[in-house]
């Protein structure tokens, strides 16, 4: 049933692809497609952290906060003359350490995951601003913006990078007993305590790992602008939801795929241009993908539904 | 009687769940101002023939009359309307409301506009606690009551509205003192004088003299007797509870008793446990009788690491285990099969192969990686064994009840344990299946391992298990060998009488 429902997100994906086929010219060329990927890069990554924490019935609020904190430590220290290794480093770490907090507080505090990572989200978000004092850090090297302007062949950097962190996970999640874990806590968290699994300290670590792809976000998110802003990310965690559960994970934890997501993920991406390439305001575009959104899932409940019957 | 029909009768009430038979043909009839007292052993279907008075459940056959003329009681909707009300064991309150909103809750008194009518509220709500005899501020947040001051609000939630006819009561009094306990029985008495008839399920036999006019024994899923009260006496009542035919065959294999594996000492939980001590042998199963809330659950999951105890000691093969945990546990051997195994023992939505590799990570996979097809290699010969049937990449959630409670079974097996908590093993599981569960305790045994049994089943109890706990409240209050344990007994020493 899994792979039936991974099938439809496929289809939707391949239908919507062809319906702008038909509309517009300009959608299926090599550049356009390119394009497309490479815009989704950023919410696939993220999003992919995002269904660690959703598979284990969590909610990850902090992730857009955490993309601009972790990018601002990285303009900061590379503007500060720190090498670019150290400088990624310290990003990356900066996102973990948030996701840790938030996993540390939701596993012993016991606290609901919403109310933590929203005050994350507040909190992460205020860092950034205070750091900066509020202004975009701009202005690379070449070197380091080549992460994002890279190409190897016709495949943009970013896409290469999406595509190593989707094949990691993927391994984490199918092959590591983190990522049965991970599964096991969504679907009963008790049943996996009484099977002796340190649940507490796995679920701090899957917000963990949600911070660490935030914060590669944020690497290609910088490299791209050139410049580090404080008031980058928002609403990324909308999009890393939607795009987790168009790709057909349950938001009761336990069940879903990485797959899924990566479609999802791509369903927004090729909707949001399609709509441009079609001349249609944002504002209708808002709407537009809103409308998706409770339809896939209406979709999902109700096929789940005939299903059990 | 005779001229009047009765208030309530229910004729030849059937009702089936998968695999078991509930009840097989019940009858009751209630007379007016009757209390109606309703005994016996845990899945007798007391609560079931309750449910189905109050709309919970749907009959498969039989009759229900009301005044003499038969009724259909689809839902809860529909009981309410036939006048029949509920005190659940379980309360149904709203801790952050008062008094008065609990009562009414769903038929507030609204002015235009849906703005509630408090002074209509506080008035009705008065008219009804004193009309009851009960002295409760109904002002009063529900949540700042004791127990027996939310019993109280909880009949009183029942009885709005006026009509009431038929009052059933499950258990009310076993979270009460006994002072609180008389104040329930003279409103219950108050009640009856009014003609409302009181259905009174109980464990508490000294409660069926006190206050029982009439008194119906059930016993898996037939009504044993229905008599007046004076022609019972204790005794009778326990031989009536407990009575079956014997010949039910139970398929144990007897092993020579080894060493001791584990050794509970001077165990005490505040208000749960109090000074449990016992120890569990090698080739041994040994079974813990008991009624609901006698603290067997409770007991199971303490020696596993799932709850916490501050006071007692446990020893494994002689040495100290302090238990911070599961994982402590399952590395001293021990398995814990929970009483549900659907939100203790799987995870529905992974799959056979799975669920039973869960427990053996750290085995599996030293450094976290698993090498392809090492949770199929660890699981296949527990299927096997188990005779699972279902495919191993199947979700468990997909599995029929025996088959679960084997998957189960199977992560303990998988691993070392030997020393295995089975807590209800056989619980919604079918004939077959339950033989199965049987044969393997025995093999268990003969490995050497050791089988702490607990049990609603008198029969499996008494069939499977080498000596036999009984506890009352918290306490061991009988040890009896296996051998010589009569049904009676067993059930005597669970109802606290001396034997």
């Amino acid at each position: 049933m899994r792979s039936a429902r991974q099938f439809g997100t496929l289809i939707g994906l391949v239908l919507l692809c062809a319906a702008l086929w038909i509309l517009t010219p300009h959608f299926l060329t090599v550049s356009n497609l390119v394009n497309v990927v490479e815009q989704t890069s950023i919410n696939a990554i993220v999003a992919a952290g995002m269904t660690f924490v959703i598979l284990s019935g969590g909610i990850d609020l902090s992730v857009g906060s955490i993309v601009a904190l972790a990018g601002v430590v990285l303009g900061t220290a590379l503007q500060g003359g720190q090498p670019l290794p150290l400088a990624l480093t310290l990003a990356l770490a900066a996102g973990t350490a948030c996701g840790l907090v938030n996993g540390a507080l939701i596993s012993w505090g016991r606290l609901p995951p919403f109310i933590v990572t929203l005050g994350t989200m507040s909190i992460a978000r205020g860092a950034a601003l205070l750091f900066t004092e509020g202004r975009p850090v701009s202005g690379f090297d070449a070197t380091f913006r080549a992460i994002a302007t890279g190409r190897v062949g016709f495949v943009p950097a970013p896409v290469i990078a999406m595509a190593v962190v989707y094949a990691v996970a993927h391994l984490v999640l199918a092959r590591t007993t983190f990522g049965r874990y991970v599964y096991a806590i969504g679907g009963n968290e008790e049943a996996t305590r009484l099977s002796g699994v340190a649940v507490r300290f796995h679920k701090t670590m899957i917000y963990g790992v949600s911070g660490l792809m935030s914060a590669s976000a944020a690497v290609l998110l910088t490299a791209r602008l050139n410049s580090a802003q404080p008031i980058a990310g928002i609403n990324y965690e909308l999009d890393a939801i939607a795009a987790t559960v168009i790709g057909g994970t349950s938001l009761m934890g336990g069940e879903g795929t990485l797959f899924g997501t990566l479609v999802g993920a791509l369903i927004m991406g090729v909707l949001r241009n399609g709509l441009n390439l079609l001349g249609v305001s944002s504002f209708l575009q808002q709407i537009v993908i809103g409308a998706v959104i409770v339809v896939a899932v209406l979709l999902d409940t109700v096929l789940k539904r005939k299903h059990r019957m | 009687m005779g001229d009047r029909p009765p208030v309530l009768e229910m004729r030849g009430i059937r009702k089936t769940f998968p695999g078991v038979v509930a009840l097989d043909g019940v009858d009751l009839t209630l007379e007016a101002g009757d209390i109606h007292m309703l005994l016996g052993e845990n899945g007798a279907g007391k609560s079931t023939l309750m449910k189905i008075l109050a709309g919970a459940y749907q009959k498969d056959a039989g009759e229900i009359r009301i005044n003499g003329s038969a009724v259909e009681i689809d839902g809860p909707r529909a009981a309410r309307d036939l006048g029949i009300r509920v005190v659940y064991q379980e309360f149904n309150l709203v801790p952050h409301l008062s008094i008065a909103e609990n009562i009414f809750l769903g038929e507030l008194p609204a002015r235009w506009g849906g703005f509630i009518d408090w002074r209509a509220l506080a008035d009705r709500a008065s008219a009804l606690l004193l009309d009851l005899g009960m002295t409760l501020d109904p002002r009063a947040l529900v949540g700042s009551l004791g127990l027996a001051q939310r019993q109280m609000v909880e009949i009183a939630k029942a009885l709005n509205g006026g009509d009431a006819k038929i009052l059933v009561m499950d258990e009310p009094t076993s979270a009460l003192t006994s002072h609180e306990v008389d104040h329930l029985f003279a409103l219950v008495e108050r009640l009856a004088s009014r003609g409302v008839s009181i259905v009174y399920i109980t464990h508490r036999l000294d409660e069926v003299f006190r206050i029982g006019r009439r008194i119906t024994v059930m016993r898996d899923g037939r009504q044993v007797t229905t008599t007046p009260i004076e022609q019972v006496d204790v005794p009778e009542l326990v031989r009536l509870m407990a009575n079956r035919d014997v010949s039910e065959h139970f398929p144990k294999t007897r092993v020579a008793r080894g060493p001791e594996l584990l050794r509970v000492e001077a165990l005490s939980v505040p208000g749960v446990l109090s000074d449990i001590s016992f120890s569990l042998h090698a080739g041994e199963v040994l079974g813990i009788a008991g009624l609901l809330g006698a603290g067997r659950t409770e007991l199971a999951r303490m020696i596993a690491g799932a709850d916490l105890f501050e006071d007692g000691w446990l020893f494994v093969d002689g040495t100290r285990a302090g238990l911070r945990g599961p994982a402590d546990a399952i590395k001293r051997g021990i398995g814990l099969l929970p009483e549900d195994r659907k939100t203790q023992g799987l995870v529905p939505g992974l799959t056979v192969v799975r669920n039973i590799a869960l427990p053996h990570g750290r085995r599996l996979a030293p450094f976290g990686v698993l090498a392809s097809g090492c949770e199929a290699e660890m699981a296949a010969p527990i299927t096997r064994e188990l005779r699972v049937k279902a495919t191993p990449t199947q979700p468990v959630r997909l599995l029929s009840g025996g088959n679960q409670q084997k998957v189960v079974l199977g992560k303990w097996l998988a691993g070392d344990s030997r020393i295995f908590i089975f807590d209800e093993p056989t619980r919604g599981i079918d004939v077959n299946g339950k033989v199965e569960i049987y044969h393997l305790m025995n093999r268990l045994t003969a490995r050497g391992a050791a089988v702490l049994m607990i049990s609603s089943e008198l029969p499996e109890l008494m069939g499977m298990s080498d000596r036999i706990l009984v506890m009352h409240r918290g306490r061991i209050h009988a040890e009896l060998a296996g051998s010589t344990a009569t049904e009676e007994r067993v059930l005597s020493a669970a109802l606290g009488l001396v034997n």
